[in-house]
């Protein structure tokens, strides 16, 4: 028993839906997915100056950053929107609210079967790109791999928190299709134009003293700069060396950032579904 | 007399609608209880409150003496088994995998998941995707699902729908051997003559309200409900005459088909209607007497509500 939540309970409802992404090849699709496009931007991702071929560590992590920011987000969503909705939907919501267990059980057995099938997926997809990279690897470049492998699940945690979120929120499964595909655009598309515009309407005036702090309200942002902060080649490459508090360097710092991300959607989705 | 459910004064709104409005009850430990009323009743929301599905918006229920919500209550789950109106299932596990997951989650012994779905006459498809399952298979594995962990107390909403005839008789056969064991049942079903004769006692429910409690005897005596007498006559001229003097003995005649009369009979006049029969000698070739029915007990309970 942990805080009050029956191991037992948590572990079936887990293993459900881990058996589920593995039986309908959700898991196998997902890491076929991820490492295509990691090994085709792990390869070309220099093309821009004028060379292709797999290049050092720095290049790309700062390539497959961009990917992952695109593609993970969008994943995590469509994997947890219909969590609850699609139960209460189909009609399987009672029948499991009348066993042995409890709503919070239900809801973070869900997130912790699903969560797993997203670990699985990522590791596998961003393991494979890891593979050519392998000969050339130095003991600090496995360990800024390893941080981006680590920042990539965090995104897709914190991501599928908000889904979960979603799921608990809205009435019915178009709803949520909705709501997860707007979170979409929303936090990838729409929030860096929209701090742009305020920096443009502005003309920059006090800018370095909200700017960085508004990239913490968006989760796909926190791991941009994670990324972009771990290591100096990148933060020179990424022009952020001079914008960004120093402390933020410690991928402590933004690490609980997003470990933050994924809690605070997550706590809100269990109040609401109790 | 123990009571394995007690209902006291419970409500629930949805909004602006009242669903259940002020409903108590007390269900005796052992018995088979019915819960019968019209579409939107409030069956079905009674039911989840009972179990604690559906938080009440006023009142308490406890079972077994425990009240529906806190801890104590998920243990005594495991002694439960519900089986929800239509059913719904896994469609990607198969039959078994279905029952061993629920059973995982109620920590009941998963080696009569094959027992139960052999019970339930599901042994030949236990490994076939639930999606591929009948209406009637998909009930049947709904109903095994619900017999997980040997229950003491179950609900089931409308539990024969879309059973054919063989297995609505091995359902109730199967009721009939859980209650002998000591188990509560608490059932609801719009096919009131399927369950009248398994049901001890009963609510009628309407527009989220009980209007009427106790055994089907009990209420149909203080309904003052008629019975029913069908007289075969030997033809239709003396069906004409029996039914002609029935009526001016106070006993009127509901229908007339050829040779058989139809006739009312009010409980203070069932002695009377004997000599009558009995001066028709010949003419008469058999008798049949109809107790009310639970129909007509129901119709009579609506009407009087002004909901017929």
């Amino acid at each position: 028993m942990i805080g009050g939540l029956q191991w037992r309970a948590l572990r079936t409802v887990a293993g459900k839906e881990l058996r589920d992404r593995l039986r309908n090849r959700w898991i196998l699709a997902v890491a076929v997915v991820l490492a295509a496009f990691a090994l085709l931007i792990a390869y070309a991702g220099g093309a821009q100056s004028g060379t292709v071929g797999f290049r050092s560590i720095g290049v790309t992590v700062a390539s497959l950053t961009s990917l992952a920011i695109y593609l993970v987000p969008l994943i995590a969503l469509l994997l947890g929107f219909d969590a609850i909705v699609g139960e209460r939907e189909r009609g399987t919501l009672d029948l499991m609210l009348s066993m042995p267990l409890t709503r919070a059980e239900l809801l973070l057995g869900k997130y912790l079967g699903l969560g797993a099938a997203l670990v699985l997926a990522t590791l596998i997809g961003f393991g494979a790109a890891l593979v050519p990279l392998a000969a050339q690897l130095d003991a600090a470049g496995i360990r800024l791999y390893a941080l981006f492998v680590a920042s990539v699940i965090a995104l897709g945690l914190s991501f599928l928190s908000l889904a979960m979120l979603v799921s608990v929120l809205v009435r019915d499964r178009a709803r949520a299709t909705g709501a997860a595909i707007l979170l979409w655009f929303g936090f990838v598309l729409v929030f860096d134009l929209a701090l742009l515009g305020a920096l443009v309407a502005t003309a920059g005036r006090h800018s370095s003293a909200w700017a960085p702090w508004a990239l913490l309200l968006n989760p796909a942002d926190v791991f941009r700069v994670f990324n972009a902060m771990s290591t100096e080649t990148l933060r020179n490459a990424f022009g952020l060396g001079t914008l960004l508090p120093d402390a933020w360097g410690d991928p402590r710092v933004l690490g609980s950032v997003m470990v933050a991300w994924i809690l605070a959607p997550l706590g809100v989705a269990l109040w609401r579904f109790r | 007399m123990q009571h394995a459910i007690e209902v006291e004064r419970v409500d629930k709104r949805f909004g602006a609608v009242q669903a259940v409005d002020g409903v108590s009850l007390s269900i005796p430990a052992g018995t088979t209880f019915g819960l019968v009323g019209h579409n939107g009743a409030g069956k079905s929301t009674l039911f989840k409150m009972m179990l604690g599905i559906e938080p009440v918006s006023a009142g308490q229920i406890r079972v077994h003496g425990t009240p529906v919500r806190g801890a104590a209550f998920r243990w005594l789950r495991q002694r439960i088994g519900y089986l929800p109106e239509n059913v719904a299932l896994y469609d990607n596990l198969s039959g078994l995998d279905t029952l061993r997951f629920f059973a995982r989650l109620k920590a009941a012994d998963a080696r009569q998941c094959t027992d139960l779905l052999e019970q339930v006459g599901l042994a030949h498809a236990m490994k076939r995707p639930v999606r591929e399952y009948s209406k009637g298979m998909r009930q049947r594995l709904g109903f095994a699902q619900a017999l997980l962990g040997q229950p003491e107390l179950l609900f089931l909403d409308e539990p024969t729908n879309g059973l054919d005839p063989q297995a609505i008789h091995d359902f109730y056969d199967t009721l009939a051997a859980l209650k002998r064991a000591g188990a509560t049942i608490v059932l609801s079903s719009h096919l009131l003559a399927e369950i009248q004769p398994h049901l001890d006692s009963l609510a009628i429910l309407a527009n989220g309200r009980v209007i009427a409690q106790g055994s089907v005897d009990s209420l149909a005596a203080a309904s003052d409900l008629p019975s029913r007498a069908r007289l075969h006559t030997r033809d239709a001229d003396a069906a004409r005459r029996i039914g002609q003097r029935l009526g001016d003995a106070g006993f009127p005649v509901i229908t007339t088909a050829d040779n058989v009369l139809t006739v009312s009979v009010a409980r203070a006049h069932r002695t009377g209607l004997l000599p009558l029969l009995a001066e028709s000698g010949a003419a008469l070739v058999d008798v049949e007497i109809h107790p009310p029915t639970l129909e007509d007990l129901y119709l009579r309970q609506r009407h009087a509500g002004g909901h017929a």
